[in-house]
């Protein structure tokens, strides 16, 4: 027991020492002074060379924080204390931080390489004028299926996922306004919707999809594709493409009736506190050659129309991740839709659940 | 005497700060709606909602179902330890699997059950074809049972290592067959142990939520999974809490129900 207690005293010891130095070597980094700049960003969605460039390029020193979903990240910022300098919301969380007054406004004489942007993802309806945003990646909700056991023309449609001989074999992502946002889709109807008896007819719609539904899961789908364990799964085309490079049997559709397009944002909180850092920042990766070594490194689509050409022509032309003109104008952006609708879609999403 | 009330004060604090103040709190929050206003619609919603009172049941019939597969398990096998010359060696070895974090456990399984996994690997090696192992009802259960094991054979198992060996001589003596010694003597002696073991796993079977989900692909849902989705998805903290106060009152039902009803001095039915 002694011994024990000894060992456990050294453990806990050597733990406090190296918090210690830590906690005094991060102190020195930030007492550098104003050369700072505070990302708070989603786990590795950044190149880290491109960290490194940027530090070379201009001397500041960057802090990079990482968060795993929206509303942990919204709810952070919202309690104050921080002083993060950029952060990545998707599209309907810039909506609600810009009605929170959490962002600052962007000053676009000090953002020359916004041109670069493609003016079909700028001026959104979850941030006219980009008033509070700079598109950071976009992408889609579709549809993966493995070439082992289907066929490209049998899911090329979402209608097609409702066909009897998929049987228990696809995966749906455990999210409401996805999937009945998909089931709107296929009956004409906008995934914004806030009409009852459009959503209940959605909801009607989906039930007769459990029979073809393997599993309601989240992150799991990326393991069980790559493992072959189901033939289709609904999913998001930043996670496809992770999948697609593990398993050469994944392919992904976007289905060119319409579906989710979605943006991640870089925005400027109100609590920043380094913002020359900031627009150089945002400079720095509004530059083509940059937004495509990103672009090429995290595998998802860049909105930046200038850094097309320095992408692999593989990439850039390759319309599971960039659709289309046509299909793209039948993607639709999720609006942040009132609490109580919210609560709708997901009592109706958790009715479909129940059904067996 | 004054010494005994400093003692205590750990103890209060504890009791206090972990264990009443949270309960006020959900049954507080559970009296709120989604837009922050006080409501009593989220219990009117519960007991009107078919689907929340389905979701009930399905969660006491499963985990009854897990319950009682565990104890089928878990007697026969608590009784057999105790005969075993090394027992504690061999309980040891049964309770060793509780110190491996319960997320890697439920992942292993995947990896035994998925498609590709070692058990359709064996039957398709036997000729009866791969079949559909993860998410389905079975699975769920057999992981849910699996894991909860070791805290019904434990209960079990100090009960009967309490009884003595003279009762059953003397249940011998008196003329007794073993299914006599064992009907008459030995369960109701030991029956304090699975009440135990019965009220350890009910309860956290109820609000199983990460095996329905892992394991049963949310076709399996329970009352877990719904405040899981409430408080991370919907944000809808008062639904649940108010499923939160429903799996609170369960628990007493369950220990009212499972209460220790020997009296003291009393015959022991």
């Amino acid at each position: 027991m002694k011994r024990i207690m000894t060992i456990l005293i050294i453990v806990l010891a050597i733990c406090g020492l190296l918090g210690g130095i830590n906690y005094r070597l991060n102190a020195q980094t930030n007492a550098e002074g104003s050369k700072v700049l505070n990302i708070y960003n989603w786990g590795d969605y950044i190149d880290p060379a491109l960290i490194t460039k940027f530090e070379h390029q201009t001397g500041y020193h960057v802090v990079y924080e990482t968060f795993d979903s929206n509303e942990a990240m919204l709810t952070k910022i919202k309690q104050g204390g921080t002083s993060y300098d950029l952060t990545v919301p998707s599209d309907y969380t810039v909506q609600r931080m810009r009605r929170a007054k959490l962002l600052e406004k962007i000053d676009k004489s000090k953002l020359p390489a916004l041109k670069n942007i493609d003016s079909r993802f700028m001026n959104l309806s979850f941030d006219p004028n980009n008033d509070y945003s700079v598109p950071y990646f976009w992408g889609t909700l579709g549809i993966v299926y493995n070439d082992q056991y289907v066929n490209a023309n049998q899911v090329q449609h979402w209608r097609q996922l409702w066909n009897p001989r998929f049987k228990n074999k696809i995966m749906l992502t455990d999210s409401a306004r996805d999937m009945l946002g998909v089931a709107l889709i296929t009956q004409g109807k906008s995934v914004n919707t806030t009409n009852a008896a459009d959503l209940q007819a959605a909801n009607e719609q989906l039930i007769k999809l459990m029979p073809n539904t393997k599993a309601v899961v989240a992150d799991e789908i990326k393991m069980y594709m790559e493992q072959n364990e189901a033939a289709i799964a609904v999913t998001y085309s930043g996670e496809a493409s992770e999948m697609m490079a593990n398993n050469s049997h994944l392919h992904y559709v976007v289905p060119s009736e319409g579906s989710n397009i979605w943006f991640d944002n870089l925005v400027i909180p109100k609590t920043a506190k380094h913002k020359a850092a900031a627009y150089a920042f945002l400079n720095f990766m509004l530059q083509p050659k940059n937004a495509a070594q990103n672009a090429e490194y995290i595998g998802y689509s860049t909105p930046n129309k200038a850094a097309m050409k320095y992408l692999p022509k593989k990439v850039a032309d390759d319309p599971q991740f960039y659709p289309s003109e046509k299909t793209v104008a039948h993607l639709q952006v999720y609006r942040d839709l009132p609490l109580k609708v919210i609560g709708k879609y997901n009592d109706l999403f958790l009715q479909f659940k129940m059904t067996k | 005497m004054h010494k005994k009330a400093t003692y205590l004060i750990p103890y209060l604090l504890w009791i206090g700060l972990f264990v009443i103040a949270p309960m006020a709190l959900i049954v507080y929050q559970s009296f709120f709606n989604i837009t922050g206003h006080f409501t009593l619609g989220n219990y009117e919603q519960y007991l009107t909602n078919g689907v929340y009172l389905k979701m009930t049941f399905n969660s006491i019939l499963y985990a009854l179902i897990i319950t009682l597969s565990t104890l089928l398990i878990s007697y026969p096998t608590a009784l057999l330890l105790n005969r075993l010359k090394n027992k504690q060696l061999w309980l040891l070895l049964i309770i060793l699997p509780t110190w491996i974090n319960l997320l890697l456990k439920t992942y292993a399984f995947i990896g035994l059950f998925s498609q590709n996994g070692s058990v359709n690997d064996f039957l398709r090696f036997v000729g009866l074809g791969s079949h559909q192992i993860l998410f389905t009802d079975a699975s769920f259960i057999f992981v849910a049972a699996y894991i909860e094991i070791p805290f019904m054979i434990l209960p079990i198992f100090n009960s009967l290592a309490e009884l003595k060996p003279s009762m059953i001589n003397a249940s011998r003596d008196l003329g007794a067959n073993s299914w006599q010694t064992f009907r008459r003597v030995i369960l109701p002696l030991t029956m304090p142990g699975v009440k135990a073991g019965f009220q350890a796993i009910f309860i956290p079977s109820l609000s199983l939520f990460m095996i329905t989900r892992l394991i049963g692909g949310n076709r399996v849902i329970t009352l877990g999974t719904a405040i899981e989705e409430h408080f991370l998805v919907t944000q809808n903290w008062g639904m649940g809490s108010t499923i939160g106060v429903i799996l609170i009152l369960a628990m007493f039902v369950v220990m009212y129900l499972t209460r220790d009803r020997k009296v003291k001095g009393g015959r022991i039915r």
